[in-house]
């Protein structure tokens, strides 16, 4: 029985790694010499490289795993988001653990006073890459309620890539907020009302910490 | 070192050759000339991050192997500064800032701070007002010891009654979210009363509740019960007798465990609790048995008087009628004057209290919850201080794990039902 | 809580500790000298008010003596409680230290020091217990800054992200 090959993905093979090398092509598929960047967005395009990338984050966003870590009212709603009716045990989320060095997306849920914030600071940064962070409430957020001298909103110290407000947020509220951040890791991140209303470009002036 | 010659063995070595499972009762005193034992203690860090010390708890252990020899309780990393944000907002407003102090227990601490500004204003809660109160705050301690069962259960390694425990507690939250909108931190008790009266399917709702969860506490304790680890974890472990526990202030069903029945409820009986009849359930010994079990019948409890306190719910209004201190109902904003300009200045000033200051204790589920309002006449409080019980069990805590091992002394704080926002304000 | 009566007995029997008693909304106080508050805790505690529920402090500015300490206590047997205050100025914060009697203190007695900055003569382990150990200031007084973070509006906005970009 003679096994058939897929003739055309061999070619492209073929095209990238004699295009990479700078040579000549034989036979018919034979574009015309890219240089620099139209070169690297050529390959992009062709080569399976780019479908393992997506494939990695498309497995990563699927597997986050929570670092346990709850610090006031919020870590209640993060209980029931974790708990039998909003199960995030369906989206693959329920691996809590209990180290940083295996997990890689904290939750700060709850309000951050000024005592903990350099421990969270640590747990952070013992965190592997890549690692994402969540900033639950509207304590962490911003001050929230509280707007006093005991507190510190969570941008000031660590990178935060999603805020979801509320106080304290409902389960269903932090599902969407860990549904967005998953889009975002597959490199679709949700402009949500920006693009609706095309408002592209009013984002506010980043922070410099 | 020549073959065959060993050093002498010290007393410690010695001791551990011979193994026992019984916890050390005298510390081992470093023998004359031998090997200093003081280095075999060991300074263990219990960080703040951790999943056995439910919240942001730190512990400093002194460990001799797994014995622990000392405890001491490092508190702060939830510091919020809700006091001295309360100072700077009128009445009404502190209500929400109080209400986050002890996160699980958030109708308690509404209700220590409404006591108190209504005994200051001597403003009367009505009939119903008190009564739906009763139904809100034995809900919510239902909901507390769900909470505290689950996460306890959790510590010990019986990771599905967590689940069990949220299940139910969803039901709760739906009913609070029927009667005031939000789940949690709902601000539904306002000074004089409630802020809005229950919806018509409350009842009926609630009355399906109550007859399932009785069901599922004896699925819990037959769960628990019959489980040989659970048993020996907690029976006979960490115990603290009554004296002791009366000297370190210790309040709540950590003091009815040990034998001594004092509950607020009962004692000084305050909006209407004298109304209904229910026991208090009072433990023997004093271990962390009896502390779980006393926490786990006061759940049946709770549900006997919500039952009376729904069969017995008075007509009437829900809040006061004193239109200087709580808002009046929006259809009499549209006929009359005085009603518009008391919601206008309700609203921007807030009432006024008179000079003074008082302090109100409430029954919360983890003992005495007390707030201490001062007020200097103006709108807003000069000093709300919340006598957290957390933060006075949580002394109790080395006193109690002395000698014991390093996993009693999980299960013990798992019973102590420490809740950090309250300890740290 | 014992009646208007009952208080103004046990005042007498205070003697010279008492400096005043309050009995309001049918709740007594007593306010006492700040160098006896051991010797009166343990008149009281002779008298039955065997439990201290509470130890907390209260800042009367800008009343002179400006720093004060309340203390709860209560008879269970007898379901009373009674309070006792007292008033330290804040050049001079030093209270004698009730923990030895009452370990209930403990904790809360390094509460009132954190957050208000009187002095407990004779705690075992006198140290900030909420703020981080090494904060300075004290921050339930009530000219301490409330603090926080700005809220920018746009109205603000200048002013606060001038300097950025």
């Amino acid at each position: 029985m003679e096994v058939k090959r897929e003739p055309a993905l061999r070619v492209r093979e073929l095209n990238a790694h004699q295009l990479l090398r700078g040579n000549e092509l034989e036979g018919a598929n034979r574009p015309a010499r890219l240089e620099g960047e139209e070169l690297e967005q050529y390959v992009e395009e062709r080569v399976l490289l780019t479908t393992l990338d997506k494939t990695v984050a498309w497995a990563r966003s699927n597997s986050f795993f929570p670092l346990g870590f709850g610090l006031a009212c919020c870590a209640m709603e993060q209980f029931h988001a974790a708990g039998p009716r909003m199960d995030i045990a369906r989206f693959g989320y329920e691996a809590f653990r209990a180290s940083p060095r295996q997990a890689d997306l904290i939750i700060l849920a709850g309000r951050v006073s000024i005592k903990m914030a350099p421990i969270i600071r640590k747990l952070y940064d013992q965190m592997l890459e890549p690692k994402w962070a969540i900033s639950m409430g509207a304590c962490c957020s911003s001050m929230g309620v509280f707007n006093n001298y005991a507190l510190v909103p969570a941008d000031k110290f660590m990178p935060v890539d999603l805020h979801v407000p509320g106080c304290p947020p409902r389960p269903e509220a932090l599902m969407h907020g860990i549904l967005k951040l998953r889009k975002l890791v597959q490199d679709d991140p949700d402009m949500g009302w920006r693009e609706r209303y095309d408002a592209v470009g009013t984002e506010e002036a980043p922070s410099d910490v | 070192m020549s073959a065959g010659e060993q050093p002498p063995l010290s007393a410690y070595r010695r001791r551990e050759q011979s193994i026992t499972l019984s916890p050390l009762d005298e510390p081992i005193e470093p023998e004359e000339g031998g090997p200093d034992t003081t280095q075999e203690l060991l300074t263990l860090n219990f960080g703040p991050h951790h999943p056995a010390t439910h919240g942001v708890l730190r512990l400093l252990v002194t460990l001799q192997g797994e014995v622990v020899r000392d405890v001491k309780p490092i508190i702060g990393y939830v510091h919020t500064g809700i006091e001295k944000t309360a100072e700077d907002k009128a009445y009404w407003k502190v209500i929400p800032i109080v209400e986050r102090m002890d996160y699980l227990s958030y109708y308690f601490n509404a209700m220590a701070y409404c006591g108190a500004v209504e005994s200051l204003l001597e403003v009367e809660v009505p009939a119903r007002g008190q009564y739906l109160r009763v139904i809100h705050l034995e809900l919510n301690r239902i909901a507390s010891h769900l909470i505290w069962l689950g996460t306890s259960a959790l510590d010990l390694g019986a990771v599905s009654i967590f689940l069990y425990c949220l299940r139910e507690r969803e039901l709760i939250l739906d009913l609070f979210e029927l009667s005031s909108g939000a789940r949690m931190h709902t601000r539904y008790f306002q000074v004089g009363g409630v802020i809005e009266d229950i919806p018509s399917g409350f009842e009926r709702r609630l009355r399906e509740f109550l007859k399932v969860m009785p069901e599922r506490a004896d699925e819990y304790g037959a769960i628990l019960n019959s489980n040989q680890i659970v048993l020996e974890r907690l029976r006979g472990t960490c115990p603290l007798d009554v004296d002791t526990l009366l000297s370190l202030g210790v309040t709540g069903p950590l003091l009815r465990a040990a034998g001594n029945p004092w509950d607020l409820r009962k004692a000084t009986p305050y909006s209407s609790y004298e109304d209904f009849e229910f026991k208090i359930p009072v433990g023997t010994v004093g271990d962390n048995y009896d502390r779980f079990a006393v926490r786990l019948a006061e759940i049946y409890e709770s549900v006997r008087i919500i039952e009376q306190a729904l069969d017995g719910l008075p007509e009437g209004p829900h809040i006061t009628e004193d239109r200087k201190v709580a808002l009046p109902p929006r259809h009499e904003l549209a006929t009359s004057m005085e009603a518009l300009i008391h919601h206008f200045k309700l609203v921007t000033e807030g009432f006024r209290v008179p000079p003074g200051e008082l302090y109100y204790p409430i029954e919360s589920p983890r003992g005495e919850l007390a707030c201490f309002v001062r007020s200097d006449g103006s709108s807003k409080p000069v000093r709300v201080h919340m006598r957290d019980p957390s933060f006075v069990n949580l002394q109790a805590l080395s006193h109690m794990v002395e000698g014991a091992y390093i996993a009693d002394m999980i299960a013990t704080v798992a019973m102590l039902d420490p809740i950090l926002g309250g300890i740290d304000r | 809580m014992p009646d208007a009566t009952g208080l103004e007995l046990l005042a007498q029997e205070l003697g010279d500790a008492t400096l005043e008693t309050v009995y309001f909304r049918e709740r007594a106080t007593l306010v006492v000298d700040s160098a006896q508050i051991r010797s009166v805790l343990t008149t009281l505690r002779a008298k039955g008010y065997a439990f201290l529920a509470s130890v907390h402090g209260v800042d009367h500015y800008p009343d002179e003596p400006r720093l004060g300490v309340v203390y709860e206590l209560l008879d269970m047997s007898r379901v009373d409680r009674v309070t006792v205050k007292l008033r330290v100025p804040t050049d001079a914060p030093s209270v004698d230290s009730v923990t030895p009697d009452w370990p209930t203190a403990d904790h809360q007695e390094r509460e009132v020091y954190d957050m208000f900055g009187v002095l407990f003569d004779g705690h075992p382990d006198l140290r900030r217990i909420l703020m981080p150990e090494d904060y300075e200031g004290y921050p339930q007084r009530r000219d301490f800054p409330v603090g926080g973070e700005p809220v920018i509006f746009t109205r603000n906005e200048a002013k606060w992200l001038e300097g950025r970009e």
